[in-house]
């Protein structure tokens, strides 16, 4: 439980900062100056070590192999899906998700082909962060992780049960589940090249879009795609 | 004993395919359902992507060129800056407005070439539109499937009426607005630096920009 205990004085730390911080203006976002920290830090690593061997990766490895890489890793996922479909109260998505981990992991030769998508049994997109969204928890405040990125306090307890639900967890031999894990988190990165070259263009401020855009996705996530509309403008008359 | 020729057969069709191809780009602008519009444009810039060598190589020049000349005339970038700048539009003077919404609407265009330049092969979904005639404001839903990866991500257009045709007014990619992400950069520039210190800010963004495609390719 080393990894909880350093995430609870990581969070005790950071509420006790709040206190003297000065809010740069999103009310979601009050422990914004210790975020911005571990954000400059987590993308000079990213800059330096984790982009680099995520371009390597996708230039050396055929596309079809880093499918098969992600595929691998997705298959074990879906298990902890499912799990989550169900607290959620979606049985038949729980059941549909379970259908593909006992499909891909035997027609799809231990998840590395993904036959479930093609026969129409789509992949979806839960955690337990999630699911304790749906269960009425808000997300609390904006939280940047070191490496793991962007978080909220609901979203980073919720992630503490993921990686203990995680199967590669569960592999023994640190070096192999250690491997595994570092293959996983490049793999991902590699997935993501072409969306953080759009960032990068896009934002002004980096910190900043990544915070919104984060939180919006989140929550676009937690209700599955269909939030509740937000009010988009002042409530000022358009001017011509 | 001859018809006359106005009854001719060959004449008459070649006379309405005139018409029609008179007719087509007027119809395009102003009758089209939201959800057609979106659909018909996206397949023509597709199959535009498909073809074109240089902009999958990575020339964002082309890339632009394309989107403004198919994508953007759809677009209504003042509604899309007054929503990212919030309250702080009012603070605005109109010469101001004309620049923020022409500095958003570069740096917007700039975006999204990046974003089609990276285009692979991949599958787009329409979902039925939801709306009654009479709606004046429409979302039009689709899926986009990248290739090799099994989750589809939403992309979603917040569409308007206008005496015009319809217009987009945000894109929402995975649930996340193009548009709103703005809204807390922008306020805090604002409260910082003032109207014309955001559009002097989204001015250098946009130069920068420059610079960093000159000195990819």
């Amino acid at each position: 439980m080393a990894g909880a205990n350093r995430l609870c004085v990581a969070l005790l730390l950071a509420g006790t900062l709040a206190g003297c911080a000065t809010s740069g203006g999103n009310p979601a976002d009050p422990l914004e100056p210790l975020n911005r920290a571990v954000f400059s830090f987590n993308d000079a690593a990213d800059k330096a070590v984790i982009k680099p061997v995520a371009r390597a990766y996708r230039a050396v490895l055929p596309g079809i192999i880093r499918t098969g890489v992600s595929n691998f890793f997705s298959n074990l996922e879906d298990v902890w899906i499912s799990v989550n479909d169900v607290l959620q109260g979606k049985f038949q998505q729980g059941v549909d998700d379970f259908g593909r981990v006992l499909f891909n992991s035997t027609f799809g030769i231990a998840g590395i082909f993904d036959f479930a998508s093609e026969l129409g049994l789509q992949k979806h997109n839960e955690d337990f962060g999630q699911t304790l969204g749906s269960w009425g928890v808000g997300s609390g405040a904006y939280l940047v992780l070191p490496i793991l990125g962007p978080s909220t306090i609901r979203d980073g307890f919720g992630l503490l049960l993921d990686t203990r639900a995680d199967l590669v967890f569960y592999i023994d031999g640190v070096p192999v589940h250690n491997s595994l894990y570092a293959t996983r988190a490049i793999g991902n990165r590699a997935n993501l090249l072409d969306a953080s070259s759009v960032i990068e263009q896009a934002a002004l401020d980096k910190y900043a879009f990544v915070r919104d855009a984060w939180l919006q996705r989140r929550r676009n996530l937690v209700y599955d795609g269909n939030p509740p509309r937000e009010r988009e403008e002042p409530d000022d008359e358009p001017t011509k | 004993m001859n018809p006359p020729s106005n009854q001719n057969p060959v004449a008459m069709k070649i006379s309405s395919c005139l018409l029609f191809a008179l007719l087509i780009p007027l119809a395009q602008a102003q009758q089209l359902a939201p959800d057609v519009l979106v659909k018909s444009i996206t397949e023509e810039v597709v199959a535009i992507l498909k073809k074109d060598k240089d902009i999958q190589a990575g020339d964002s020049k082309k890339a632009a060129d394309l989107i403004e000349t198919k994508i953007v005339p759809h677009f209504d970038f003042i509604r899309m800056t007054r929503i990212a700048m919030g309250r702080s539009w009012r603070d605005a003077s109109p010469e101001q407005q004309k620049q923020l919404a022409a500095e958003f609407k570069t740096l917007l265009v700039r975006t999204y070439s990046t974003a089609l330049s990276n285009y692979r092969d991949q599958q787009i979904d329409y979902k039925p539109l939801r709306a009654k005639p009479e709606d004046a404001e429409v979302t039009v839903r689709s899926d986009v499937k990248p290739s090799g990866s099994s989750q589809p991500v939403s992309i979603d257009y917040e569409m308007e009426k206008t005496p015009n045709g319809w217009k987009v007014y945000d894109v929402k990619v995975g649930g996340v607005s193009l548009v709103t992400t703005y809204r807390d950069t922008f306020a805090s520039e604002v409260r910082e630096r003032g109207v014309d210190g955001l559009i002097k800010s989204l001015a250098a963004k946009n130069r920068q920009g420059e610079h960093t495609r000159s000195g990819k390719t």
